[in-house]
């Protein structure tokens, strides 16, 4: 299979398998409401005093107050969370990361753990070896520390288990697809680590031992990775997209149940579609027996 | 382009894996993703195309007018290439932002796209067909020539050009006379139309059908136009790397290998959706 061309009407649709409509489901200019009684929520506009939608998505009422929750939409952070980002800018005691959001979140100089050492001052010194550290591009694991009132987030890597990301894979998928779980950190039985972040990033590792977790990672390993390993890590990439594109939720076993049922194909062949919906289906029923 | 930040590790990550022979998501080096094609989507052009190859979707229509032929050569019709790069395929686009690879895009379609130009003629040196060739740059995932050069064979291929009739008029000038029944055209012969293959080069190895993250690792790429019988029409470099000549001679066996593929499986599907004729049912933008 060098080149697979396919035609439009043999598409397989993704048909709703457990599926009974969402009520209330709007599309943008839908009018909600022509009740003037109501108050004007997120997602809605008023016009010709009727109120009308403006995502699409899923109508929420509390008391007077309307909502339309947006399908697809950007990642809203809570404190607590774990996120995966890119570091977009270096800046004055401040990495600019992007996470998905709305607005770009930051990273303080204050809320990293800098390499050697829990307990250090920040010195101006490390304020000029701020791009040593983390540079434009540079993938993080962190933590939502703070949301600001506009609602950009702030984040910190004071922990060990948080900090740069090394060799890997990162996949974007919408973040409410992710399942809010205990962890988020999983070293997968399959041999390779996994980051869900709740902002949607994904992002797949070669497993992560015990001394290169201590280092926060600002030590990096650049050498190649072995195929076996790196086998797995394309096959799980390729698991995650089916299932986001099947929109399942992702958490570890579901993750776990795809790449067991799609062993027996080969890695590339689960870029087709008729194969990423076998195993989507498969992993779906899976995880309703249980 | 439409460029993605990626950290040096993950660099490192690709380009292993590149020398590998396993990619990122566990294709070869030769592989290209699904491809999804789809002909006749706008309804009032001549012909039209839709590609979409994972995440790059492209959009093109071709519509023809009677122009005059261009005094240079007055027994060819013309083929006009414009490409827009949409704001929503990636915000850099925006404004006159996509205005760089839209010029490229155009001139490589100018460069490697052969049709017969003469079968466009009407009346030699007075009239003959100009055909708009508009692509629409919706979506970037990477690899966009490749798409590009499919949809636009697929549209042209789709492309009905009204047959008309010359006659002498009273006073002797020549008329031109269209025919009422809009089935009574003629097809555009892409034959030579070839199909474009890039191939980026990653480490010491090459690959087709870059993904965004690949590309952002490659320093050069080489665009090559093969036709239906594997030779190469075209070839552009594009990038600041620099290339070898035995690299380039191995790009120009895989770009053979792969075109020749490339062209076997479009002209398959084609033809597979021209039996549908009428009866088919436009899927367009909806999932």
């Amino acid at each position: 299979m060098a080149v697979d061309i396919r035609l439009a009407s043999a598409r397989i649709t993704r048909e709703n398998t457990n599926a009974q409509e969402p009520q209330h489901l709007m599309t943008p200019g839908d009018v909600i409401t022509a009740d003037t009684g109501f108050m004007r929520g997120h997602g809605t506009y008023m016009e010709d005093d009727k109120l009308h939608a403006s995502v699409a998505g899923v109508v929420e009422r509390v008391n007077k107050l309307i909502c339309v929750r947006p399908i697809k939409t950007r990642y809203h952070g809570e404190i607590g969370d774990v996120v995966v980002g890119r570091i977009l800018e270096v800046g004055q005691r401040r990495w600019k990361v992007d996470t998905n959001a709305k607005l770009d979140s930051i990273l303080m100089l204050s809320s990293v753990n800098l390499p050697g050492g829990e307990l250090r001052r920040r010195s101006e010194e490390d304020e000029k070896m701020m791009r040593d550290y983390l540079n434009e591009g540079d993938l993080i694991s962190a933590e939502v520390q703070n949301v600001f009132a506009d609602g950009a987030l702030s984040l910190h890597t004071r922990s060990l288990k948080y900090g740069k990301l090394s060799q890997g894979i990162l996949l974007a998928v919408s973040p409410s697809l992710i399942k809010r779980r205990k962890t988020h950190f999983h070293n997968l039985p399959c041999g390779a680590s996994i980051i869900l972040g709740n902002n949607g990033y994904v992002w797949i590792c070669p497993s992560i031992d015990e001394a290169t977790e201590q280092t926060g990672g600002f030590v990096q390993d650049l050498e190649p990775i072995r195929t076996a390993e790196r086998e797995v890590i394309a096959r799980l990439r390729n698991c995650v997209a089916l299932l986001a594109e099947h929109r399942m939720v992702l958490f570890d076993t579901s993750i776990l149940y795809a790449f067991e049922n799609s062993s027996k194909h080969q890695v590339k062949d689960l870029l087709k579609p008729e194969v990423m919906k076998e195993i989507a289906d498969m992993t779906r029923h899976r995880l309703e027996i249980e | 382009m439409a460029e993605i930040l990626l950290s040096e590790a993950e660099k490192t990550f690709i380009l292993h894996g590149v020398q590998d022979g396993l990619r990122q998501d566990g294709r070869t080096s030769e592989d290209y993703r699904c491809v999804e094609i789809e002909t006749n989507v706008v309804s009032n052009s001549n012909g039209s195309s839709r590609v979409r190859m994972a995440n790059t979707d492209i959009l093109v229509g071709v519509k023809a007018e009677i122009v005059e032929p261009e005094t240079e050569q007055p027994k060819n019709g013309r083929v006009e290439f414009f490409v827009d790069c949409s704001a929503n395929a990636t915000p850099a686009f925006e404004g006159r932002g996509g205005e760089d690879l839209a010029t490229e895009i155009a001139s490589l379609l100018d460069l490697s796209v052969h049709l017969d130009l003469e079968a466009l003629c009407i009346i030699s040196g007075k009239q003959c067909w100009l055909l708009y060739v508009d692509v629409l740059i919706l979506e970037c995932g990477g690899n966009l020539f490749d798409a590009v050069a499919l949809a636009v064979k697929s549209a042209l291929h789709q492309t009905r050009i009204p047959l008309v009739t010359v006659s002498v008029g009273e006073r002797g000038e020549a008329e031109i006379e269209l025919s009422d029944d809009p089935f009574d055209c003629k097809r555009v012969g892409t034959d030579n139309v070839p199909c474009l293959v890039t191939l980026n080069k990653i480490g010491l190895a090459h690959v087709v059908d870059a993904c965004l993250e690949e590309e952002a690792c490659s320093l050069a790429k080489v665009v090559f136009g093969v036709t239906e019988n594997g030779s190469i029409s075209s070839m552009r470099k594009i990038g600041s790397g620099s290339l070898d000549p035995n690299t380039i001679n191995d790009m120009i066996q895989s770009a053979k290998r792969v075109g020749l593929s490339l062209n076997d499986s479009l002209a398959e599907k084609l033809k597979e959706e021209e039996l549908f004729g009428d009866k088919k049912t436009t899927k367009g933008f909806l999932r």
